[in-house]
C-alpha cells in the first residue's frame, strides 16, 4: 500500500536568542495508508513539535515530509493552509469547538474554508455527525454536549473533509475513562473503515489499541514497532477495565 | 465567501450584545451629531432665506457709504432717483431714529421710521390691523402712526393698541395701523418699530435727512442693472466715489448663504471628528477581540483557513459594527433634527444624501479602523495561538 505519510531526514531547530535548539534530529518513517500509529514519548522529546510539522503547522528546518507523495515542507503560509483543509484532519486534546455554534456548524467549518456551498456543505457535515454517532445532537452547541460528545464533534469536523490522514493529539486527555473509551472506539471504528490514523499520546493505554508505536526520545526515534498481539488490547478489554 | 463571513461576524457580535453596542455608541453618537448638525444647518439655511425672500425680493436697499457726513440724503432725492432709474418700480425714504414710545404707564424704546407709503410694499410686509401710511398722511403731516408687533405688546399687553394715541418723544401720535409679524429672527428686530409719515418724523426727530432710500426693481431679473445705474447716478449727483452703497436683496441672500453653508460645513466637520474618536473605539474593541479570540483563530488557521479568510472576517465584523452604528446614529440624528426643526419652526428634513454620506463614513471609518486588528488576527501563528487559552 502506498504511503500517505513519508519524512526523511527531517530536523527542526529553533533559535532561542543566540542559542540553538534542536527539538527533531533526523526522523525517518513513513505510514502507510490505513495505519493507526500512536507517537509516544515524554515532554521534551519533539512529540509536538512532530505534530506540528506532520499537521503542517510548521515547516521543517531541514529534510523531506512528503503528504500523500507530495513534498510539503517547503510550501507557503496560504498552500498550507489548503493542504490542512483538504488532507487533514486535526482532532485536538481540548476539543476547540467554536461555543457559538452549532455542531453541524462546527462540523461544517472546514467546508466552509473549501468554498464548498452551504447544501454540498450541510450533507458532508451531516453524513459525518451520523458517522459518530452524534446526528440527533446537530443543532446542540458545544456547552449542551457532555466532553466525550464534543470530541466526537471534533472528530467528524476531522472527517467532514475526507482527509488523507486524521492526526490527534491526545484526544483522550481531557476525558474521564468512560467517555475516553467511547472517543476511542470511535477512532477503532474509523481504522476498521480504511483511514488512517496518527495519535500523539503520553497513555500507554491509548497507544496499545494501535497497530504501530513510534518512540521518541531527545529528537529521535527510540522504538518503532508494530504492537504485538500479546500485548495488544482490544475493546473488549477496554471496556472490562 | 463574504456572505459566510457576515454570518460568522454576526454570531460573534451576538456573543456580546452589550460590547457591541457600548462599541457602535461613539459611532453612533457621532453619526447622530453629523446629521442632526447638518440638518439643522440647512434648515436654518433655508429659513434665512425664505425670510430674506419674503422681504421681497426685489428690494434694492440704498445707503451712504460714508457716514462721516460727507454725503446726506434728503427726501427729494428719493423722486429724483426714481424719474432717472427705469429700472426701479418704486421707492420710498427710510428716516430712522431711536425714540422713546409711551402710552399711560408704560413707556418702551424703539426705532421710529418716518417714510412714505410705497415702502410697505417693497419690503413686502402686510398690515395686520388698520391702515397703512396713505400719500395725505405725508402730505398734511399727520400725526399717525403705523406700530410693530413688538411695540403694540410692549405698550398694549394683550390689547389692541387701534385707535389710541401714544407719545413718541413727547409727540402724540394716533395708531392707525398694526403690522403682521415679519416672523425673522435674524439680523434686526423687523417688528420692534414705530412707522410715520416722512413729515411727521422730519418734525420729531428734527432733521430732514434720511437714512436710506429702499427701491424695488422691475423684475429680478433686472435687479443687478437696477444697482449698478443707481450707483452711477448717486456718485454722479453727490460727486463722491462712495456717495451709495447700493445692495440688492440676491446679493445679501447669496453672501448669508455662503456664511451659513460654511457653519453647517464647520458643524459637520466637528462633529465628524467624534465619529474619527468612535472608530478610535471600534478599534480598541477589535484589538481586545482579537486577543481573546486568539485561540478560535488558531482553530480557523488550523482547519485551513487563509489569511485573507481571517481579514476578511474580523474585517467584517468590525465594518458590521460601525455601519450598525452609522445607521443606529442616522436614524436618532435624523430624529432629532426634526424634533429640533419642529421647536424652532423650521420647515425642511434631512437631507437623504447626508443620510448615505454618514453611513458612508462610517462603513470606510470601520474598515480603516478595523484594519490594524483584522491584520494582526491574520497574521497570528496557529501553533501560538492554538497553545493560549
Amino acid at each position: 500500500m502506498a504511503d500517505v505519510i513519508r519524512v526523511e531526514d527531517l530536523r527542526r531547530t529553533y533559535r532561542m536568542g543566540d542559542v540553538e535548539v534542536s527539538a527533531l534530529r533526523g526522523l525517518h518513517f513513513a505510514i502507510p495508508e490505513g495505519q493507526m500509529v500512536a507517537i509516544m514519548g515524554p515532554s521534551g522529546s519533539g512529540k509536538s513539535t512532530l505534530l506540528n510539522l506532520l499537521g503542517c503547522l510548521d515547516r521543517p528546518t531541514s529534510g523531506q515530509y512528503y503528504l500523500g507523495g507530495e513534498e510539503v515542507g517547503r510550501k507557503s503560509d496560504d498552500a498550507l493552509a489548503d493542504v490542512r483543509n483538504r488532507r487533514i484532519g486535526f482532532v485536538f486534546q481540548s476539543y476547540n469547538l467554536l461555543p457559538q455554534l452549532t455542531a453541524l456548524e462546527n462540523v461544517e467549518l472546514p467546508l466552509v474554508y473549501r468554498g464548498f456551498g452551504g447544501s454540498q456543505r450541510r450533507k458532508k457535515a451531516e453524513a459525518a455527525l451520523a458517522a459518530v454517532g452524534l446526528a440527533d445532537r446537530r443543532h446542540h452547541r458545544p456547552m449542551e454536549l457532555s466532553g466525550g460528545q464534543q470530541q466526537r464533534v471534533g472528530v467528524a469536523r476531522a472527517l467532514a473533509g475526507e482527509p488523507d490522514v486524521i492526526l490527534a493529539d491526545e484526544p483522550t486527555g481531557n476525558l474521564d475513562s468512560t467517555s475516553g473509551e467511547e472517543v476511542l472506539r470511535l477512532f477503532l471504528e474509523l481504522h476498521k473503515a480504511g483511514r488512517t490514523i496518527v495519535i500523539v499520546t503520553h497513555d500507554e493505554e491509548v497507544a496499545l489499541h494501535t497497530e504501530r508505536i513510534i518512540h521518541l526520545r531527545d529528537g529521535l526515534v527510540t522504538t518503532d514497532e508494530p504492537v504485538s498481539g500479546s500485548r495488544r488490547r482490544t475493546l473488549g478489554e477496554v471496556e472490562g477495565l | 465567501m463574504i456572505f459566510e463571513s457576515m454570518r460568522m461576524a454576526w454570531r460573534s457580535l451576538m456573543l456580546g450584545k452589550l460590547r457591541a453596542f457600548l462599541t457602535m455608541l461613539g459611532i453612533i453618537i457621532g453619526v447622530g451629531a453629523v446629521i442632526a448638525l447638518i440638518s439643522i444647518g440647512q434648515a436654518a439655511t433655508g429659513s434665512v432665506t425664505s425670510q430674506i425672500q419674503a422681504l421681497g425680493s426685489n428690494l434694492i436697499t440704498v445707503t451712504p457709504l460714508q457716514m462721516n457726513g460727507a454725503v446726506l440724503y434728503y427726501p427729494q432725492d428719493v423722486t429724483w432717483l426714481k424719474q432717472v432709474v427705469p429700472q426701479i418700480s418704486a421707492d420710498a425714504p427710510l428716516m430712522t431714529g431711536a425714540v422713546t414710545s409711551d402710552y399711560g404707564a408704560q413707556s418702551y424704546s424703539t426705532t421710529l421710521m418716518g417714510t412714505t407709503p410705497p415702502s410697505l410694499k417693497i419690503q413686502g410686509r402686510s398690515l395686520a390691523a388698520g391702515r397703512y401710511i396713505i400719500a395725505s398722511d405725508v402730505n398734511y403731516r399727520r400725526d399717525v402712526a403705523v406700530i410693530g408687533q413688538t411695540v403694540e405688546q410692549q405698550l398694549f399687553g394683550v390689547r389692541s393698541g387701534l385707535g389710541q394715541t401714544i407719545y413718541v418723544d413727547g409727540t402724540p401720535l394716533t395708531v392707525v395701523g398694526v403690522l403682521k409679524t415679519a416672523g425673522g429672527s435674524f439680523g434686526a428686530n423687523e417688528d420692534d418699530v414705530i412707522l410715520t409719515p416722512i413729515t411727521t418724523a422730519e418734525e420729531i426727530l428734527g432733521t430732514n435727512r434720511i437714512s436710506s432710500i429702499i427701491a424695488e426693481a422691475r423684475s429680478a431679473s433686472v435687479a443687478p442693472l437696477a444697482v449698478a445705474q443707481i450707483e452711477a447716478v448717486m456718485d454722479t449727483r453727490f460727486a463722491n466715489q462712495n456717495a451709495a452703497m447700493v445692495v440688492s436683496q440676491d446679493q445679501i441672500l447669496s453672501t448669508l448663504s455662503t456664511i451659513t453653508s460654511t457653519l453647517t460645513l464647520m458643524l459637520g466637520g466637528i462633529a465628524g471628528i467624534s465619529l474619527l474618536v468612535g472608530g478610535i473605539g471600534i478599534m480598541n474593541i477589535m484589538l481586545v477581540t482579537v486577543a481573546e479570540r486568539t485561540r478560535e483563530i488558531g482553530l480557523r488557521k488550523a482547519i485551513g483557513a487563509r489569511r485573507g479568510a481571517i481579514l476578511t472576517q474580523f474585517l467584517v465584523e468590525s465594518g458590521i459594527l460601525s455601519l450598525l452604528g452609522g445607521a443606529i446614529g442616522a436614524a436618532l440624528g435624523s430624529l432629532g433634527a426634526k424634533l429640533m426643526a419642529s421647536a424652532l419652526g423650521w420647515s425642511g428634513g434631512v437631507a437623504s444624501s447626508s443620510i448615505v454620506l454618514a453611513l458612508g463614513f462610517s462603513l470606510v471609518v470601520g474598515i480603516v479602523f478595523g484594519m490594524w486588528p483584522a491584520m494582526r488576527a491574520s497574521r497570528l501563528d496557529p501553533i501560538e495561538a492554538l497553545r493560549q487559552g
